[in-house]
């Protein structure tokens, strides 16, 4: 398993740090605890009733952000629903991420996804569905489609461990294996699949192995280490670039919280694991270092704490602010115009709407 | 013009577009060396090349959902699924992802993706090789669902699905894939999805019908006009989603009576649909219950499958019901 950064936040014994200069490292520390922050605040959020339900990704900060660094601006990102951090390595706007968690006027989705279902084709990440693994084999497409068009573009999707179980993640990894697509498959291995733990998932010696049998190459990283992740993601898109084809990673971390705002993880695990998890947080690990470099003061932390809040606070006070989408948009974006069945039905409800205004006023 | 069949006129309409617009790719199992079981791909890779046309591995969630990859990359994919008897493995990437993708993202992303498909009974197929799925897509948002029933149809139709921004399930009729044999212009032109086609007017009675069920019905029409005076007017729906409601409430205006007609199993299969439309818009025209001659609610059998498939005497017996109400 590859490992550059201990949890002690010292370097390993012989092992080669990415090149990365202090701005870039800082930098990733600031997008890890914007990533924490939100999950935290949003979580917070759904308790108090404002927000329907989320998504959190506590603990899986450096998998999530140290890969998403590793990629350039063109290349693809195809989320499952946990990869907030992602989104924030490509800038996606906080108010637009709110919007969509919000489901008002504004959302690009028009309110039509749960939170966590942001997508941005300007950003080249794909638009999110709930259902497990589903996405994995549009990266073999996407990859596919980029390697026809002789662009030197990588792909890299999102799952979790669970995933792999999926029929899709074999398929994906069978058809970009035989089209040597540069698809990066990313396996959060978060351990846990809601309730059910990773031993139980596979009978396989760890995740990336399974990348054997498809003829490709696979590895393992720790996935706190932010730079080991970053490392491992680098050089597979290198290699896919110049058409070595697909690499699957599994980056070894540790779902922090539950499965999403639904999930109490007590019922399922011992807390005692999560404590042991904790102390080999991703982004006290990073802080050390950066602390340990003279990159990151106690006083620059408290900045960076002090913007990341003020920013959530903005963003989120005018996303809340908005209303719903209209009604109408209910039925359009099934097909490219509006057909007649939908106009219709959409004239029934405003019929009933209108006689139901009538009948309270009476 | 030529007279050539439907698989011809399929071919002829992939290549018609893949010269047109560089973007069109066709994917699937056995569809570039062999040309496809049913050769409808035949040449295409001598003239295009394994960039764009190109053998899948055995996997229709694959096949599907590569397919979902290359059309959000800009690509215009026309996947074949070999049977549709074999799509279900690919259900889950049609119905949850294909056909979501537009609206899910509000428009930001879309999957130009037309899905080839032969499908319906009447070749000694067995259950596996004779199914008619289409009220699955039909009922599923999102999606559109064409079945043309003669080339040159198959071949318009086919065009306009390529054209289309919006996910096509196009399902072929192979019963008559090669029996049915039609005038066919060279070049392009296309058939406007969402239009249904009178094939024959009559004032009696409408039969609404599609694919290969068009042929019986043409045959029980004649035998009832003959036999019982009874003058019925065939519509070809062609487009079952969205479908030409006002070409259909036209002629029952005009007649007043309906029988429809598909292979697929009866409970919820289209005739439901279309009968329940009918009705909740032309009551007061109607002379007579509208009925339905359908597959059974069975699982498609083998060695009786013409007592499964509705024919000349299964229609006959509905038209003469629908006019002696």
């Amino acid at each position: 398993m590859t490992r550059i950064l201990l949890p002690s936040g010292r370097v390993a014994e012989g092992a080669r740090l990415p090149s990365l200069s202090s701005d870039e490292q800082t930098r990733l520390y600031r997008l890890m605890l914007l990533n924490r922050r939100i999950d935290e605040r949003m979580i917070r959020l759904q308790r108090q009733g404002r927000l329907g339900f989320y998504v959190g990704s506590v603990g899986e900060e450096a998998a999530i952000v140290g890969s998403a660094f590793a990629l350039q601006a063109k290349d693809w990102i195809l989320p499952c629903y946990r990869e907030l951090g992602a989104a924030l390595v490509r800038n996606f706007p906080l108010f637009d991420l709110f919007c969509q968690f919000v489901g008002n006027a504004r959302d690009q989705n028009k309110g039509r996804q749960m939170p966590n279902h942001y997508g941005s084709p300007a950003l080249r990440i794909t638009s999110i569905s709930s259902p497990v693994g589903s996405q994995i084999p549009h990266a073999t497409g996407l990859g596919v489609a980029a390697r026809l068009s002789g662009k030197e573009e990588a792909v890299l999707v999102y799952f979790g461990e669970g995933a792999t179980s999926e029929g899709d993640f074999h398929v994906a990894a069978n058809f970009a294996a035989v089209y040597k697509a540069p698809t990066i498959f990313f396996c959060r291995n978060n351990q846990w699949a809601i309730s059910v733990p990773a031993r139980s998932q596979t009978m396989s010696e760890n995740f990336a192995v399974k990348a054997k049998a498809y003829g490709f190459e696979g590895v393992q990283v720790d996935g706190n280490d932010v730079f080991g992740v970053y490392s491992v993601t680098r050089q597979a898109t290198q290699k896919a670039r110049k058409g070595g084809g697909p690499t699957l990673i599994e980056a070894v971390t540790y779902r922090q919280g539950g499965h999403s705002t639904s999930d109490d993880p007590r019922a399922y695990r011992d807390d005692s694991e999560v404590q042991e998890w904790k102390d080999k947080d991703p982004i006290l690990r990073l802080r050390s270092y950066l602390m340990s470099q003279g990159y990151l003061t106690e006083d620059g932390d408290a900045q960076f704490e002090a913007e990341i809040k003020q920013d959530i606070q903005e963003n989120l006070a005018k996303a809340e602010a908005i209303g719903p989408p209209a009604l109408e948009t209910v039925f359009e974006d099934v097909l490219d115009t509006v057909p007649w069945h939908l106009r219709e039905q959409l004239e029934s409800l405003r019929t009933a709407e209108r006689s139901a205004k009538v009948h309270e006023k009476i | 013009m030529p007279t050539i069949n439907i698989i011809q006129a399929v071919n002829a309409a992939l290549r018609t577009e893949m010269r047109r617009d560089p973007r069109v790719v066709v994917l699937g199992e056995d569809v570039a060396r062999f040309g496809g079981v049913f050769r409808a791909t035949r040449g295409l890779l001598d003239e295009f090349g394994s960039q764009r046309v190109f053998d899948t591995p055995l996997a229709e969630a694959g096949i599907i959902g590569t397919a979902i990859g290359m059309a959000l990359y800009g690509f215009r994919p026309v996947p074949e699924i070999q049977f549709a008897d074999f799509i279900y493995p690919a259900f889950d990437q049609i119905v949850n992802e294909l056909a979501k993708m537009r609206y899910r993202s509000g428009g930001q992303f879309t999957c130009p993706v037309v899905i080839r498909t032969p499908y319906g009974g009447g070749i000694r197929g067995g259950h596996y090789h004779s199914q008619s799925p289409e009220a699955y897509f039909v009922h599923t948002p999102g999606l559109k669902v064409v079945i043309p029933s003669n080339p040159y149809d198959a071949k318009g139709l086919l065009i306009a699905a390529v054209r289309d921004e919006n996910p096509v399930i196009f399902m072929e009729p192979k019963r008559v894939y090669r029996a049915a044999r039609g005038e066919v212009p060279e070049g392009e032109y296309s058939v406007e999805l969402g239009r249904a086609k009178v094939i024959k007017e009559g004032s009696d009675v409408t039969i609404l019908t599609y694919g290969a069920m068009v042929y019986p019905v043409l045959e029980a029409s004649e035998a009832a006009e003959t036999e019982d005076g009874i003058s019925s007017e065939v519509i070809d729906l062609r487009t079952l989603m969205p479908y030409d409601i006002e070409t259909i409430l036209a002629s029952v205006k005009k007649t007043g009576r309906v029988v429809i007609v598909h292979e697929a199993p009866r409970t919820c299969g289209f005739g439901a649909e279309l009968s329940a439309a009918i009705s909740e818009r032309s009551f007061l025209h109607l002379q007579s219950p509208i009925l339905r001659v359908t597959g059974f609610d069975t699982p498609f059998p083998y060695a009786l499958e013409e007592f499964y498939l509705p024919d000349l005497k299964r229609v006959h017996r509905a038209l003469r019901d629908s006019v002696n109400f």
